[in-house]
């Protein structure tokens, strides 16, 4: 593949051709904030917490290609501004109880938001509070704590060839349907499926294997979401 | 070659007009688009409420391919087959995007596309598309048939030719206009017969609401841009009402693909009715505008990109219709003790002892 | 010497888990006694504010109106007021209870259990009155500092105490602002 320059952050940095510019600013060990953005999946644009700046306007890094003439800041306190508040917003719109939460710890959401050095979400609550579909045997849906970011719904089409997950509904209406109408149990949902797994959040979880990793060792205990790509560069 | 005639912005309602009075001039511009871009297939997205326009659409389409001027060999010239079919639409404000009017024209959920590619390069079922406003289809017929010269006389230096209008709301004259571009907010109140606007929302709700003391901006794409609509707001009118429709429309409206846009909306219009109630404190307008940022430059498609505009250009130019309601607190609760305890006192059969504040 | 500052702390619908926490900053509460003077609070067993006080410190959500009353107070009296804990912050465990209708939710606890026979809504007047949902303190008064965690580790109690007594603004690193 071919490659070229284009500026990162003020340096020169390399890229092949095709790649986003979230691909190669991690191939460059800049680690750009990323929700609904996976590595084996195709790119969805839903959060917008990879908004970076590409000659002076706001792009979202995750699907737009990187080019020789792009100069990209992805680090600036306006960005990071736009990607505290979004954060902040995704935990009005949900109902996230951290303490009592299986994915605490290892939770991408509150990683970012511990990143961002949010205390508490001070947005008016939307109090959607969508009941829990705990009737498939090995995993169980709660969408009080879905963020939309449609990587379920990714990967139950790109890796697992089925489509046991899709969007539905507008606004903030909208959330994760399922392939059956009679709960998750009664879908194609398999436990080794990549879209059971692959939640950013504790919004699919597998059961009966939460809270084995004690405090302080769980992967944001004790370092930023991130400092793997950003170490890569040492 | 696609058309776009979804025409869902509020206000706007001069495709209506095309439509039902000089249909064959767009069909015309589509068949010269399409010959000059290589497409021999066009297709006319049309809003769903214009239903009852496609009889007559249909009968104009069957009437120019009777006299050759759609199907093969367009005019006896070889080669140039071209012909248009209308695909209604389904109803969502969203699929005037042109991606998301892709989207809706090939079967599935009107919601943008991830963009790149544009339509240019990928469009319709993949193919390279060209996709125009109805409007600018017209113009591209009636310039082939007087000229460039002709057009761009008209117009300012960066805004050629005319513009057609949809003038609404409080005043005495309402209608489609046509109109050259440059024309100042005052000149085009003249026009309509509303001397006594109190504002005007040039472009619809995503566009710009104007006070009074700019109504000397001129109607173009350097100054006042617009894809038509335009609302007089006379001075009975309550600007913070309409604000909150506005954003409760875009709310309704939003697709809810992307965060900023889905939660934004949605929360900007929460706190909007809480300063509405008088509930509302400074700190709700620095937040608010915080939020109006992200939601604009965040958003993945123009919708949420502009659906906080009602809230910002009205902050910017008519501030007070926010700070006059404002609490004379620094601090307000969120917390309506009256309201929260009322089913508790109901069941336990007494009042609370805690006072209002 | 002057007199050496005053804090006051209460629990409201919390679980005391930061009050615990707090007793966790081991041999340092020794140097905190040294520094300041309790008021009220469950700590000393002071039922009721003697004076003015200078940091007042927050544990639990709002969910009914002795609640309010209390947390008003404590905005009345203190000079900074600082919420500590999820439930302080955002509702917590307990505000698991706003996602159903409060009606719904005493007729499941005290009517329709599983294990209930012959139950009743208890109303003795001397029971505080629910609030429709639980409130996040900083919908109920102005808070001047959050203090995230479930508890807040002694670390980050001591961290920002230790700051505000000083004066200044308490700031939390990366592995002090956690919300378990």
């Amino acid at each position: 593949m071919k490659k070229f320059t284009f500026v990162l952050n003020g340096r020169d940095v390399e890229a092949l051709e095709g790649q986003s510019i979230l691909e190669a600013a991690d191939g460059a060990g800049v680690y750009i904030p990323r929700l609904c953005y996976h590595k084996d999946l195709l790119p969805g644009g839903h959060c917008r917490v990879c908004s970076v700046k590409v000659n002076g306007k706001v792009a979202n890094a995750c699907t737009m290609p990187a080019a020789d003439w792009m100069v990209v800041d992805t680090d600036t306190e306006e960005l990071n501004e736009y990607r505290r508040l979004i954060i902040e917003l995704l935990f009005v719109e949900g109902n996230h109880f951290c303490p009592i939460c299986e994915k605490s710890g290892d939770c991408e959401l509150q990683a970012l938001a511990y990143k961002f050095g949010m205390t508490a979400p001070l947005w008016p609550t939307l109090s959607k509070n969508p009941p829990v579909d705990a009737s498939h045997p090995d995993v169980f849906i709660d969408r009080n704590r879905c963020v939309l970011c449609g990587r379920c719904v990714r990967a139950s089409r790109e890796r697992d060839g089925k489509s046991v997950f899709g969007l539905e509904g507008r606004g903030i209406r909208t959330r994760i349907a399922l392939d059956s109408l009679d709960g998750l149990g009664m879908t194609a949902l398999g436990r080794n499926d990549a879209a059971a797994t692959i939640c950013p959040t504790g919004s699919l979880v597998l059961k009966r294997v939460g809270f084995t990793t004690p405090y302080g060792a769980r992967a944001y205990d004790k370092a930023p979401i991130g400092s793997e790509i950003e170490k890569k560069e040492e | 070659m696609v058309c776009n005639a979804d025409e869902g912005e509020p206000g706007t309602f001069k495709d209506r007009v095309v439509f039902t009075e000089v249909p064959d001039l767009l069909f015309e511009g589509m068949t010269v688009a399409g010959y000059a871009v290589g497409a021999s297939e066009g297709i006319v997205y049309l809003r769903a409420e214009y239903e009852y326009l496609l009889p007559g659409l249909l009968e104009v389409l069957d009437r120019r391919r009777r006299l050759g001027l759609l199907g093969r060999n367009i005019c006896g010239k070889e080669g140039f087959d071209f012909d248009v079919r209308i695909q209604m639409g389904a109803g969502s404000y969203v699929c005037g995007e042109e991606s998301s009017l892709l989207e809706s024209a090939e079967g599935r959920r009107g919601a943008p596309r991830t963009r790149p590619p544009f339509p240019v390069t990928r469009g319709y079922r993949n193919q390279p598309t060209a996709l125009n406003n109805a409007e600018t289809l017209c113009c591209a017929a009636r310039i082939l048939a007087k000229g460039a010269d002709w057009f761009a006389a008209q117009g300012t230096r960066d805004s050629t030719g005319t513009k057609l209008l949809s003038v609404s709301g409080d005043c005495a004259r309402p209608g489609t206009y046509e109109v050259e571009f440059g024309l100042s907010v005052n000149k085009l109140l003249a026009l309509v017969g509303a001397d006594e606007a109190a504002a005007v929302q040039v472009g619809g709700p995503s566009g710009t609401c104007v006070a009074p003391k700019d109504f000397g901006r001129k109607i173009c794409y350097e100054d006042l841009s617009t894809g038509g609509s335009v609302m007089v707001f006379g001075p009975g009118r309550d600007m913070l009402e309409v604000v909150r429709d506005f954003t409760e429309f875009f709310a309704e409206e939003s697709c809810g693909w992307c965060a900023p846009c889905r939660v934004g909306t949605e929360v900007l219009l929460r706190m909007l009715d809480e300063i509405r109630d008088g509930r509302g404190t400074q700190d709700h307008l620095y937040r608010m505008m915080q939020l109006g940022d992200t939601v604009k430059a965040c958003s993945r498609c123009g919708l949420g990109q502009t659906a906080v505009n009602p809230f910002l250009t009205t902050l910017r130019n008519m501030r007070d219709i926010y700070t006059e309601r404002l609490s004379a607190h620094e601090y307000v609760p969120r917390l309506d003790l009256k309201k929260a305890v009322a089913f508790s006192e109901e069941l336990a059969g007494h009042r609370s002892e805690v006072k209002e504040e | 010497m002057a007199a050496k500052p005053r804090v006051a702390t209460c629990s409201l619908t919390g679980c005391f888990g930061c009050h615990m926490s707090l007793l966790d900053i081991d041999e340092r509460i020794i140097d905190l006694i040294g520094l300041v003077d309790f008021d009220k609070s469950p700590i000393d067993d002071i039922k009721s504010f003697t004076g003015p006080v200078d940091v007042g410190i927050i544990e639990g959500g709002v969910s009914n109106d002795e609640n309010v009353e209390v947390l008003r107070s404590f905005r009345e009296h203190c000079g900074v007021l600082v919420a500590v804990g999820e439930c302080a912050l955002t509702g917590g465990v307990p505000s698991m209870r706003n996602l159903v209708p409060l009606k719904e939710c005493l007729e499941e606890a005290y009517l329709k259990g599983p294990t209930l026979v012959g139950g009743a809504i208890p109303n003795d007047p001397e029971i505080p009155l629910l609030l429709d949902r639980v409130y996040p303190c900083h919908e109920v008064v102005r808070i001047d500092y959050m203090l995230p965690g479930c508890p807040p580790s002694a670390d980050v109690l001591w961290t920002a105490l230790a700051a505000l007594l000083k004066g200044e603004e308490p700031k939390l690193g990366y592995e002090l602002i956690k919300y378990d």
